[in-house]
């Protein structure tokens, strides 16, 4: 398959984007350089282009109860522009897709990792029931994140929408810069922020007036780069990397989204067991304590034996040291625990932490 | 893309300045540009040696770790120890203050094979 060119595609090329392929598309990986676009999200404001992710819609009589039926959390206490993390898992327990469910008025939107866009529309298409009416309408929507301390400042030069109000994964529709949108308070930085959906068509008009509007915070765009540099000093998980079909959400840390108490849901068998039995491993950030770097597929060691192996691994700019995400056997997971990276031919120190591993100052 | 005239390069990326039977070793400017924000640069020790095609250190970026093959057999005389206060120096002074390694060359015959500045640039944008 060729990578397809987003709309935006000759506006990043034009900013000096690096474009590499990422799930089918030609995406910008970095603008000027990882660390510098990674601070400027921590110390100001970032526009990042996410718009190859995928936007599915959900309506009918019975499509809370269809969704209830795919998805871990708990469907039922969303309201109207409210949203909420959750997860696909299969009869197995094993993650399908992390996403976040919308909430409208009389219908839900689902925006999924756009490397699973095509495996959950037919996972999705598999289990549908009557009642449900159920599109993929990806390509229509352009979707932006603009992120840090200063995305309110600037977004709220573009819009008649009352930002402040906007509580953390809330979300309004309204115009911004002219263009119908729908605004969530959510992101993947660890910052303040908010995510743009808007007509696909239009994508540059409301880039730019974005970029416009920042560029008295000094409002860069961000390339993948850093956005993986940002989520992993948050300890986001990434699927592909530290959650995908053979982990469980309990081992992979995200019991909290997990509500075997709703009813019934696909996976929810298997879950209950994990849940029971008691993980028998769990994934779990470190920081290492020698200079060094731990990168994917690094093995995990204590005291000679592998107990685990690296999920995701970066310098991060924010503590300008090797931190990394990875699943350890249990009970090696607790904070404060002394591991081992191997890098290359040597046995790099390093520690479980606490995570996040960044903290915002505001 | 910077690429000095006076200097020879390799397939990999490397930079060789070449003074008596000592050769000044580093990483080209198109490479830094590749790799972006360097982090930490694995250096071999004093004494070590080389063999031309081997690796001899690693070096870190934010994002990719990459090998160093050294361009040359030799002794390693000495190494870029600023380095690893400042890994950055490679990224901002690719043929100065970011220099990697000074070996003893081994064997003359090597370097005629170096490639030459407009070899190196016709290699990388092809």
């Amino acid at each position: 398959m060729n990578a397809g060119k987003t709309a935006l595609y000759d506006t990043h090329v034009k900013l000096g984007a690096k474009m590499v392929e990422f799930a089918g598309y030609l995406m910008p990986v970095q603008y000027r350089g990882i660390k510098e676009e990674h601070f400027k999200v921590r110390d100001s404001v970032g526009i990042f282009d996410v718009s190859h992710m995928g936007e599915f819609f959900f309506s009918g009589d019975k499509a809370l109860e269809f969704l209830q039926q795919m998805t871990l959390n708990d469907v039922s206490k969303l309201e109207p522009f409210r949203a909420q993390y959750t997860a696909m898992c299969d009869d197995s327990g094993g993650l399908i897709d992390d996403l976040i469910l919308y909430c409208f008025d009389d219908s839900y939107m689902m925006i999924v990792n756009a490397a699973n866009r095509a495996k959950d529309f037919a996972w999705l298409q598999e289990h549908l029931i009557d009642g449900v009416d159920f599109t993929d309408r990806s390509d229509e929507f352009s979707l932006f994140a603009v992120q840090g301390r200063n995305a309110e400042a600037v977004l709220q030069k573009l819009t008649d929408l009352d930002l402040s109000e906007i509580k953390f994964y809330w979300f309004r529709e309204g115009m911004v810069a002219g263009e119908k949108a729908f605004v969530a308070r959510t992101g993947y930085t660890g910052e303040d922020g908010f995510e743009i959906g808007a007509d696909a068509a239009r994508s540059p008009e409301l880039w730019n007036a974005i970029l416009e509007a920042g560029a008295e915070y000094g409002l860069e765009p961000i390339g993948l780069a850093a956005r993986d540099t940002l989520r992993m000093e948050m300890k986001y998980c990434l699927y592909g990397n530290d959650i995908d079909k053979s982990t469980n959400p309990i081992e992979a840390g995200l019991g909290w989204i997990t509500k075997v108490d709703k009813g019934d849901f696909v996976g929810r068998g298997a879950i209950v067991r994990v849940k029971e039995a008691g993980a028998s491993r769990r994934l779990v950030g470190f920081q290492m304590k020698e200079r060094g770097v731990p990168r994917q597929n690094y093995a995990i060691y204590k005291d000679g034996q592998n107990i685990g192996h690296v999920t995701s691994g970066t310098f991060s700019p924010s503590l300008e040291q090797g931190i990394g995400i990875g699943y350890v056997a249990v009970p090696h997971n607790t904070a404060g625990t002394g591991i081992q990276i191997q890098i290359r031919n040597k046995f790099v120190a390093a520690e479980v932490v606490k995570t996040p591993f960044y903290q915002r100052p505001y | 893309m910077n690429t000095p005239k006076e200097l020879s390069y390799t397939a990999e990326h490397e930079w060789v300045a070449i003074e008596d039977d000592t050769a000044t070793i580093g990483i080209t400017d198109y490479a830094q540009g590749e790799l972006g924000d360097i982090v930490f640069v694995e250096l071999p020790g004093e004494g070590d040696s080389t063999v031309q095609g081997d690796p001899f250190g690693t070096i870190e970026a934010v994002k990719s770790v990459s090998e160093l093959f050294a361009p040359l057999s030799g002794i390693i005389i000495e190494a870029n120890t600023a380095l690893e206060d400042q890994p950055e120096l490679v990224n901002s002074d690719p043929y100065g203050d970011g220099w990697i390694i000074k070996l003893k060359v081994a064997d003359a015959a090597q370097v005629e094979k170096l490639l030459s500045a407009e070899e190196y640039e016709e290699q990388v944008s092809s």
